[in-house]
C-alpha cells in the first residue's frame, strides 16, 4: 500500500499525460477512422472499412507510400554508408580530431526549415545564377530547374542531400561512440596474428563489432524516414510530385479545402501499422 | 596515408560549412547582389545595416516568434526532464504490484512516433481549446515515452549504496530521490536536457499544426510562411534565418561536451 502510494506519486504525472496525449488521441483516431467524419471530431455516420478502402485503392495515399519508400531507399543507405565512413576517417586522427567531429556536428543545430531555405532559395533556386547552376556551368552544362523538374526527377537530389547534410553528424556521432567502445586488444591480437590494418581489419573486426549500433542507426534511419515532412513541405510545398505520406495526411486532415478526419485518421493507422511492422521485422532480422 | 585521410576531411569539412557561409552571405548583402545574373562567392560589401531593417520590418514578428521559441523550448525542457525523471525512477526502484503494465505501456509507445499521430493529437487538443497559445504548444510535448525508457535503463545502474545509505538516514523514495539521486546524475540530466532543448527548438511540424495565429508562431513556423509564401526579400530571409539559428549555436559550442553524450544516450537505445 505505502508502494503504490509512492510509485503514483513518481510515475503518475506521466500516466496521465500518456493516457491524454498518447492513448487517448490513438484510440479517438481509430474510431474516427471508421467514421464519416469531415468537419467534426463527433461524427454519426459510420462507413466501416469504406476510409481504409479509399486510401488503399490506388491514389495519393498510395502514390505517397511509394514515394516514402523511393526517398527511403536513397537516403538510408547513403546515410549509413558516408556517416560510417566519416566517422573512421575522423577516429583514424588525433590532430584536430574533435575539431572535424564537430564541424560535421554543426549542421544539427539547424532546423529543417533553415535548410530548405538555403537549399530552395540559394542553393538549388533553378536560375542561372543560382549556386549549383553556376557550378554546372563551369563544366558547360545547361542550368536545371531543380525543384520542379520532374522529369528527370531533379528535385530528389535537392531533398535527399538536404537530408545528407543535416543528419549526417549525427550518425557520425553514433558511430564514433560504437568505434571506442571496440576493445584494442582485438585489433593488437589481429596484429599478431598478422592481419594488416586496413581491409582485413575493417571486415573482420570493426564492422562485426558496430553490429548493435548499425542496427541502432538503420532503424533511426528509416524510421525518420517515413517521418518525411519538414524539407518536403518547405522546399515543395502541396506539389503533384515528391509528397511524403505525413505531407499528404497533413492536407488532407487539416488542410484549408476542409478538415476530413476519417481519411486522415485512417491514414495514420496504417501508417502507423507499417511503421511498428517495420520496426519489428528489422528488430527481429537483425538481432537473430 | 595520413595525408589523404585529412585532406579528405578536409574537403568533407568545407563542404558541409558552405551552407552556413550562405546563410551569412545572403543575410548581409543587398538584394540585388544576390539575384545578380553572375553568382559571387564574396559579396562587394557586408550590409550591417540590414538588421536594423530586419528588426524594424513590421512585416515580420522575428522578435516575437524568437521568444516564443524560447519559452516553449524551455518549458518543454525543464518538463519533460522533472515529469520523465520521476516516472523513470519510480519504475526503476518502487516495487510496486502493476509497475510491469505501466512499463509495458511505456515501451508500446516506442514503436509508434509522435509524427504519425499528429491528426489524432490536434483532435484532442483542439477539444480542450489549446490551438494557438501556449499550454497546446508545450504540454502536449511532455511525454516522451523514450525519455523515460533511458531515465529508467539509467537509474537502474544507479549504484545502490548511496540509495540504502539515505535510506538507513530515515529518507523515504521521494527524499532519496531529491538529495540523493538527482544531485548525483546532474550529467545525464544536462545531456538528456540538452538534446531536449535543440529537438524543441528545430520542430516544425507541431508548431505548424497548433499555432495557427501570428502571435502564437514559433521561429520554425515564421521562417517557414515567409519561405512558402515567398512574400519577403531574400536577405531578410537569410538573416531572419542567421538569427534563429544564433541560440543553438551558443548551446552547441558551450554545451557540446553534454550534447554530445545526449546524441549517444539517445542513439543507442540497448
Amino acid at each position: 500500500m505505502r508502494h503504490a502510494r509512492a510509485f503514483w506519486l513518481f510515475v503518475g504525472p506521466f500516466a496521465l499525460g500518456l493516457a491524454v496525449f498518447v492513448y487517448l488521441p490513438i484510440g479517438w483516431s481509430v474510431l474516427l477512422s471508421f467514421f464519416d467524419a469531415r468537419n467534426t471530431v463527433t461524427p454519426s455516420t459510420f462507413v466501416g472499412f469504406d476510409n481504409y478502402a479509399d486510401m488503399l485503392t490506388d491514389g495519393p495515399f498510395l502514390r505517397s507510400l511509394g514515394t516514402f519508400s523511393l526517398f527511403a531507399l536513397f537516403v538510408v543507405p547513403l546515410t549509413f554508408v558516408l556517416s560510417l565512413a566519416l566517422a573512421l576517417l575522423v577516429n583514424g586522427i588525433r590532430f584536430m580530431r574533435a575539431f572535424f567531429r564537430s564541424v560535421f556536428f554543426l549542421p544539427f543545430a539547424c532546423s529543417y526549415v533553415v535548410a530548405s531555405l538555403v537549399w530552395k532559395l540559394s542553393i538549388f533556386n533553378g536560375v542561372r545564377f543560382g549556386l549549383a547552376n553556376t557550378v554546372l556551368a563551369w563544366f558547360g552544362a545547361d542550368p536545371v530547374a531543380w525543384t520542379v523538374s520532374t522529369s528527370p526527377p531533379w528535385y530528389w537530389l535537392v531533398l535527399v542531400t538536404l537530408r545528407l547534410w543535416l543528419q549526417l553528424g549525427f550518425y557520425l556521432l553514433l558511430f564514433i561512440a560504437g568505434l571506442q567502445r571496440i576493445p584494442q586488444v582485438l585489433y593488437e591480437a589481429a596484429w599478431v596474428d598478422g592481419a594488416r590494418p586496413g581491409w582485413q581489419t575493417l571486415r573482420f573486426i570493426t564492422l562485426p563489432q558496430l553490429r548493435t549500433t548499425s542496427v541502432a542507426v538503420l532503424l533511426l534511419l528509416l524510421i525518420g524516414a517515413y517521418q518525411a515532412f519538414d524539407e518536403f513541405y518547405n522546399v515543395l510545398g502541396n506539389g503533384p510530385f515528391g509528397r511524403p505520406p505525413l505531407v499528404y495526411l497533413y492536407y488532407t486532415a487539416l488542410g484549408s479545402g476542409g478538415q476530413d478526419f476519417g481519411h486522415g485518421t485512417a491514414g495514420a493507422v496504417i501508417l502507423s501499422l507499417l511503421i511498428a511492422g517495420v520496426t519489428l521485422a528489422q528488430g527481429r532480422v537483425f538481432t537473430r | 596515408m595520413k595525408a589523404l585521410r585529412y585532406l579528405a576531411l578536409s574537403v568533407s569539412a568545407v563542404i558541409f560549412l558552405v551552407p552556413f557561409y550562405l546563410i551569412v552571405r545572403n543575410g548581409l548583402a543587398l538584394e540585388s547582389e544576390i539575384t545578380a545574373t553572375s553568382w559571387t562567392l564574396f559579396p562587394r560589401e557586408i550590409h550591417w545595416e540590414n538588421f536594423a531593417e530586419l528588426f524594424n520590418d513590421p512585416a515580420v514578428p522575428l522578435l516575437k516568434s524568437m521568444t516564443n521559441s524560447l519559452v516553449v523550448a524551455v518549458l518543454q525542457t525543464a518538463g519533460t526532464l522533472l515529469i520523465c525523471s520521476l516516472a523513470g525512477y519510480g519504475l526503476a526502484r518502487i516495487p510496486y504490484r502493476f509497475a510491469n503494465v505501466v512499463f509495458y505501456a511505456v515501451v508500446a509507445t516506442l514503436m509508434i512516433p509522435a509524427a504519425v499521430t499528429f491528426v489524432p493529437t490536434f483532435v484532442v487538443v483542439s477539444t480542450l481549446g489549446w490551438v494557438s497559445n501556449l499550454r497546446g504548444l508545450v504540454i502536449p510535448g511532455l511525454f516522451s515515452g523514450f525519455t523515460v525508457f533511458l531515465f529508467r535503463q539509467y537509474f537502474l545502474n544507479f549504484p545502490r549504496e548511496l540509495e540504502e545509505a539515505a535510506r538507513i538516514d530515515g529518507l523515504a523514495h521521494w527524499g532519496t530521490f531529491w538529495r540523493i539521486v538527482v544531485p548525483n546524475s546532474l550529467g545525464f540530466f544536462a545531456a538528456l536536457g540538452v538534446i531536449t532543448f535543440v529537438t524543441s527548438w528545430n520542430q516544425f511540424l507541431w508548431p505548424l499544426v497548433i499555432a495557427q495565429d501570428q502571435d502564437a508562431w514559433t521561429v520554425q513556423v515564421a521562417l517557414s510562411t515567409f519561405l512558402t509564401a515567398q512574400s519577403l526579400n531574400v536577405h531578410e530571409l537569410f538573416l531572419a534565418a542567421a538569427v534563429s539559428i544564433t541560440p543553438l549555436i551558443i548551446v552547441f559550442v558551450a554545451l557540446q561536451r553534454f550534447l554530445v553524450r545526449g546524441v549517444t544516450e539517445t542513439g543507442i537505445k540497448g
